[in-house]
């Protein structure tokens, strides 16, 4: 399996907040381009790489979408107050882990990536009550260092504010920085894709890196409208056990990747995950899910007549935070998970899909 | 006026980017002695770990002057091992609002091993939670699964000095500059006065370095020279800001009075005019509020004439802050013209 760290860490340092995804979606394409036979973007932006299988005896030929959403949360400016820049949130974030927080502004006036930092204002500066323990994201500024007339200049309302934690490397073979959510998936799917070019499947295959997710799904929905699949997989982050997090959401970073159950769930599906997962000795937990899974597979589910769907989970810790943290052999066993599942479907797999 | 350039710029992102936490300040300690030794008559380590500088006058029983810049960091120590999964329990070292270390990452150790300070995802928290702080005994710095660190082990924050337009922002500006601005005084020493400098030790826990340096020294007169904060933000409202304390970009802050040491009214004055002869951008601090190792060098021995000069920055004690190249390159220079006129009438009762 080849080194996926600096694909990862490559892709975990350009922008792509929800709806913005185009400088992480051409890293994603150069990176898939020699991986797939086709591959095209979306009305709304997603990348749709399609790696054909080799049945001939059906048609059109039976297909599995794999969906790992490549959007990030982030901050968008709302208004300027002599050089200090007010923000508010794309996707859900928590206003507590932003002062101190290292930020590039987007620029849009000039192009820049200006350096910033989120200020948290002292007490005085602050309507009375508001001083007090968490300081909401409305009263929090970023400071780029620049003059009031030199950010006048460059920035504008609208423009995108987005972490800026350098990615590390830590013990335990774990990779920790901003938006691991979900671009670790995107590494898993691209090792999957690597896995396929030695390995036979009679199914196709659309490798989709979808827009949007984190702020209504809005890529998953239309992709799987436009590429019909027979089945889809979201592969995205699960919760890792760690500070402040325990129970049976949470699972251990490093000791293995999340099956979803729930309503989001074909349970064939997960099944069939199960027997390819116990056969190749990937370890497995069950990811309990009594409502929504919260990802990709709750659009593509719904998505036209109706998508049997699957979940799979990396446990992460400290989800939506810039100093995101998982363990690569986590992401490795995703992508050759995935590979060995695709590799397992047979002709008429989709008839044997079936409820009880 | 002083030359000012790469070189100090350098210096300064070597001294920040550098681990220094009160009580285990062998990081700075041996840049500040690697910068000095060729340039002063005598250099000591004192029993607290201050390191301590005496350039010598031409001149016949000249003027013997000190000035202080701490050498010490806010910070944090790791106080225990939760398990073999990388939580480390840890306390903060001086002064720090909880508020700024959740979503932070750090640097443990000799090593300056990463970790990271998570929190629960926002997606398991309830709204009412969402309102309060993540408090001290809830916060973890996470090595990654089978970390390593040591009880007693300092941590700091990992982010790392940067030139941004008219600005640098890092770290530990509050007290680096102050080194950085002793350590080229003493490169251009004025030979009119005895020069005494000390690179003092934990003064974010209490001003114990300078205690016992200005005890050493005996000096005529002493400066403090510290990083102060700039509160120059908007308020929400839209109402005039009258409480910044400083301001960014304004020249070195002089201060008048802080919570313990009313500055010496001469030497505040003189300052001031030295400032104002040399056209030299500068900016009263508000009083009240707030302390530097001038407190304490002022109470040493039979009392010592003092007064704070001060850098100021924005974001205090926390992982960034925000300083002007320009107050700083003012700041060195204001320091060294009032140097080279100082006389004994100065201080004369």
């Amino acid at each position: 399996m080849s080194d996926v760290l600096p694909f990862l860490k490559s892709i975990i340092s350009v922008a792509g907040l929800s709806g913005h995804e185009t400088p992480v979606a051409n890293l994603i394409e150069q990176k898939w381009t020699p991986l797939v036979d086709e591959l095209t973007r979306s009305k709304l932006g997603s990348i749709h790489g399609l790696k054909k299988g080799s049945a001939t005896d059906k048609s059109p030929r039976p297909s599995v979408l794999i969906a790992t959403h490549m959007d990030a949360i982030g901050l968008m400016v709302s208004r300027i107050v002599d050089g200090f820049i007010y923000v508010t949130n794309i996707g859900s974030v928590d206003a507590r882990v932003l002062p101190g927080t290292p930020v590039i502004v987007h620029a849009s006036g000039n192009g820049e990536e200006l350096y910033g930092v989120i200020a948290m204002p002292p007490a005085n500066l602050l309507p009375d009550g508001q001083s007090e323990g968490t300081i909401a994201l409305k009263y929090l500024m970023v400071d780029t260092g620049l003059t009031p007339n030199e950010v006048s200049k460059r920035v504008r309302i609208g423009d995108r504010v987005a972490f800026n934690t350098e990615p590390v490397e830590m013990s335990g073979g774990c990779v920790s920085g901003h938006t691991l959510d979900n671009r670790a998936s995107v590494a898993a799917l691209t090792l999957c894709l690597e896995e396929l070019q030695a390995k036979p499947h009679v199914w196709d295959v659309w490798a989709l890196a979808s827009v949007q997710e984190e702020v209504s799904f809005g890529g998953a929905f239309t992709s799987t409208f436009q590429l019909k699949p027979t089945i889809a997989v979201a592969v995205d982050m699960t919760f890792g056990k760690g500070t402040g997090s325990s129970g049976y959401q949470t699972f251990p970073i490093g000791k293995g990747i999340t099956l979803g159950i729930g309503p989001s769930i074909h349970p064939f599906l997960y099944k069939r995950f199960k027997e390819v997962a116990e056969r190749i000795e990937i370890p497995v937990a069950n990811d309990l899910m009594p409502e929504y899974s919260s990802t990709d597979a709750d659009a593509m589910q719904l998505t036209a007549e109706g998508v049997p769907t699957m979940v799979l989970g990396i446990p992460q810790r400290y989800m939506h935070t810039p100093v995101e943290l998982v363990a690569v052999k986590d992401i490795q066993r995703a992508g050759r998970l995935l590979a060995e599942f695709i590799v397992s479907l047979e002709t008429d797999f989709i008839e044997k899909v079936v409820w009880e | 006026m002083l030359s000012f350039g790469n070189s100090q710029i350098k210096l300064l992102e070597k001294l920040c980017n550098a681990m220094s936490v009160s009580g285990d300040e062998g990081e700075v300690r041996r840049i500040v002695l690697e910068e000095v030794k060729p340039y002063a008559d005598e250099v000591k380590v004192d029993a607290l770990g201050s390191v301590l500088v005496r350039k010598k006058s031409s001149g016949k029983k000249p003027l013997r002057v000190l000035l202080d810049a701490h050498m010490d960091e806010v910070g944090f120590m790791i106080v225990h091992a939760d398990d073999e999964e990388g939580f480390f329990q840890f306390e903060t070292v001086g002064g720090l609002d909880v508020r700024h270390l959740v979503g932070k990452q750090v640097l443990v150790g000799r090593d300056h091993i990463v970790g990271v300070i998570g929190a629960k995802p926002i997606h398991l928290t309830t709204a009412e939670e969402l309102h309060h702080t993540l408090e001290m005994e809830a916060l973890r710095i996470d090595l990654g699964p089978q970390g390593k660190a040591n009880v007693g082990d300092r941590a700091t924050f990992a982010t790392k000095f940067r030139r941004v337009g008219p600005s640098f922002m890092s770290k530990s500006i509050d007290d680096r500059i102050g080194v950085a601005i002793l350590i080229e005084l003493l490169k251009n020493a004025p030979k009119n006065i005895e020069l005494c400098l000390s690179f003092s030790v934990q003064e974010e826990i209490g001003l114990r370095g300078a205690k016992v340096a200005g005890h050493y020294f005996k000096p005529d007169l002493a400066i403090a020279v510290d990083s102060t904060p700039a509160r120059d933000l908007p308020d929400f409202d839209g109402h005039e800001n009258h409480t910044y304390n400083t301001k960014l970009g304004l020249g070195p802050a002089i201060y008048m009075a802080n919570s313990s040491t009313i500055d010496d009214p001469r030497l505040v004055k003189f300052m001031e005019e030295t400032a104002v002869k040399n056209k030299i951008p500068y900016q009263f601090r508000q009083p009240g509020g707030g302390g530097t190792n001038a407190g304490v060098i002022q109470q040493s021995r039979a009392g010592v004439p003092v007064v704070s000069v001060s850098v100021p920055h924005r974001y205090t004690h926390s992982p960034i802050s925000v300083s002007r190249v320009a107050d700083w390159k003012n700041t060195l220079n204001l320091l060294h013209l009032a140097l080279k006129n100082m006389t004994h009438d100065l201080i004369i009762r």
